[in-house]
């Protein structure tokens, strides 16, 4: 659907985004994850035609977007980051506005501004100026902007920054209901939110790909071991460390700190995979150390992440 | 040519939900009415030839007041963005903006149509001036839109987008009645690129293709540098 192809974006001799190449298949819905100034923007504007790439080449379909930019525009929907739209224009007036742009004959644009202010929840505020609205909410006018024309791409930069719980959890259902059928290209710096939403994660790093596979494989085989936390108590140091590095999997067993006099905490690193935990319940059971905590640290995004994105 | 009509459309309409299109038409009223009104009687005469000597100046700066926002809001609130990745060409946005600030133009002057009304009632009205000084208007109105589009598409700022289309449209208005500050040599070029004296033909009621070709040329080169400017972000 989408390829990338060595695609570079300088600004006056300051490198954004520097020879990336990915590929985007029809119904995935991909993040691009990065710390800021990493170059999602600049990439995510370069793929709805508003910035020219210094060099490089991007495909939509059997469109370059060299050539047919307008195109590959009427594919596109776009949701620029914190949703910059006229402000003194009213919701209603505006969604018009963008449907005849968009080539949309009246009848089907009261339609469609009809069913999209209700995915959108916008029903009750078609009549308000846009400048007048909550972040959440122009948020959500940004979304039904950009899936006026029910467009087969569907870009997001940023669709839920600075915004509050609820409303996060909103507009990623609006996109989740939106999905079917779709492809989307999202960006976020938020790790959660790429885990919630998305099927595959590109991860960004100064202007580099560091890291392009699926949320799941990234999260399993991300080359670190899972560590398990327990809390002991009247247990003597050696003794608990000598006893968990007998049992099967553990490869390390290192003392983190007490908690009081008599408790002591203890980070176990085991084998890629492995899941100990029972085995060391069993274990400390046939002792008379009381056992307090037990917990398997998930290796997530936000590890993997860091572990990518780290300064050196 | 959809997008075109869609654009131009969303920006009149803008002029007159908001308090501007009706603050620049009284002010425009207002000057015109009575510096035109004050001597009308002294004079004597049943013509609009004082009117309209006197549109190239006060449109020198009323234009650029309605164009001034055009684009620099766009560009401070970012929304050209959300604009440019509709499937819109260049074109189409700075040619719907134009036809926008040109039909405003019509807007203003569409009440001084009164002026020669109530004229005919008051004597003999040669009304072939009158037809070819508003025709000349709308000439002279869509080339200082045309520039102001320009100065706006340069600029963040709607203050400096002003300052900026009022000095070049006041330029032209006056440089070919300041020849003698210019060597011999450049007189020619010089009277030819002044707004005034080719409007005043028009005005005349005498139509020369030299003038026509003037507004043309200046519009279309106001056009194209703007959507230069705009490629160029």
């Amino acid at each position: 659907m989408i390829e990338v192809e060595n695609l570079s974006k300088y600004y006056d001799g300051f490198c954004a985004v520097n020879r990336i190449d990915f590929s985007v298949q029809k119904g995935e819905i991909v993040g691009l994850l990065g710390p800021n100034g990493a170059g999602k923007t600049s990439t995510l504007r370069m793929l709805t035609g508003y910035l020219s790439p210094t060099s490089g080449n991007i495909r939509v379909k059997e469109y370059s977007i060299r050539d047919d930019a307008l195109k590959i525009k009427h594919l596109m929907g776009y949701l620029p980051e914190s949703a910059p739209l006229y402000r003194a224009m009213l919701v209603y007036d505006y969604l018009d506005f963008v449907a005849r742009i968009r080539g949309l004959d009246e009848d089907k644009a009261k339609n469609r501004i009809r069913a999209l202010s209700e995915l959108c929840g916008l029903t009750e505020i078609m009549h308000f100026s846009i400048g007048e609205l909550s972040r959440g909410l122009r948020q959500r006018v940004g979304l039904a902007h950009a899936m006026m024309s029910d467009p087969e791409i569907l870009i997001l930069d940023e669709p839920t920054s600075g915004l509050d719980p609820n409303q996060i959890v909103e507009i990623r259902d609006i996109i989740r209901r939106a999905a079917k059928e779709k492809t989307i290209i999202l960006s976020t710096h938020i790790l959660s939110e790429a885990e919630a939403t998305c099927d595959r994660v590109i991860i960004i790093h100064r202007g580099k790909i560091v890291a392009d596979d699926d949320t799941r494989t990234l999260s399993e085989i991300s080359g670190l071991d899972q560590v398990v936390t327990l809390a002991l108590r009247h247990a003597p140091a050696e003794a608990a460390a000598e006893r968990l590095k007998g049992i099967d999997g553990v490869l390390d067993v290192q003392e983190t700190g007490k908690i009081d006099s008599e408790t002591l905490v203890l980070k176990v690193r085991c084998r890629e995979g492995s899941d100990p935990r029972e085995a060391i319940y069993k274990s400390v059971k046939e002792t008379d150390w009381v056992l307090l905590e037990l917990h398997q640290e998930t290796q997530n995004l936000e590890t993997i992440f860091r572990e990518l994105t780290r300064e050196d | 040519m959809r997008p075109l009509i869609g654009i131009a459309g969303k920006e009149l309409k803008d002029y007159f939900v908001s308090p501007i299109a009706y603050i620049v038409i009284s002010v425009f009223l207002l000057v015109t009415g009575w510096i035109f009104f004050t001597t009308f009687f002294l004079f004597n005469q049943a013509d609009m030839r004082n009117f309209f000597n006197l549109l190239p100046m006060t449109f020198s700066f009323v234009i650029p007041a309605v164009t001034m926002r055009l684009f620099s809001e766009e560009l401070s609130v970012g929304s050209l963005e959300t604009l440019l990745t509709l499937p819109v060409r260049f074109s189409d946005v700075v040619m719907g903006k134009f036809v926008a600030a040109v039909l405003f133009t019509a807007a203003i002057l569409a009440p001084t149509l009164a002026y020669p009304v109530v004229i005919s009632l008051l004597g003999d009205l040669d009304w072939g001036p009158v037809v070819g000084g508003y025709a000349g208007a709308l000439l002279l109105g869509a080339s200082f839109c045309a520039i102001g589009l320009l100065a706006s598409a340069l600029t963040r700022n709607q203050i400096i987008a002003f300052i900026l289309g009022a000095v070049i449209c006041f330029s032209l208005t006056v440089i070919d009645k300041m020849l003698f500050f210019f060597p011999d040599s450049l007189l020619g070029v010089i009277a030819y690129l002044g707004a005034g004296t080719h409007f005043e033909n028009i005005a005349k009621g005498v139509i020369d293709s030299r003038d026509l070709l003037y507004f043309f040329s200046v519009t279309f080169i106001g056009l194209y540098a703007a959507t230069l400017a705009m490629q160029e972000r």
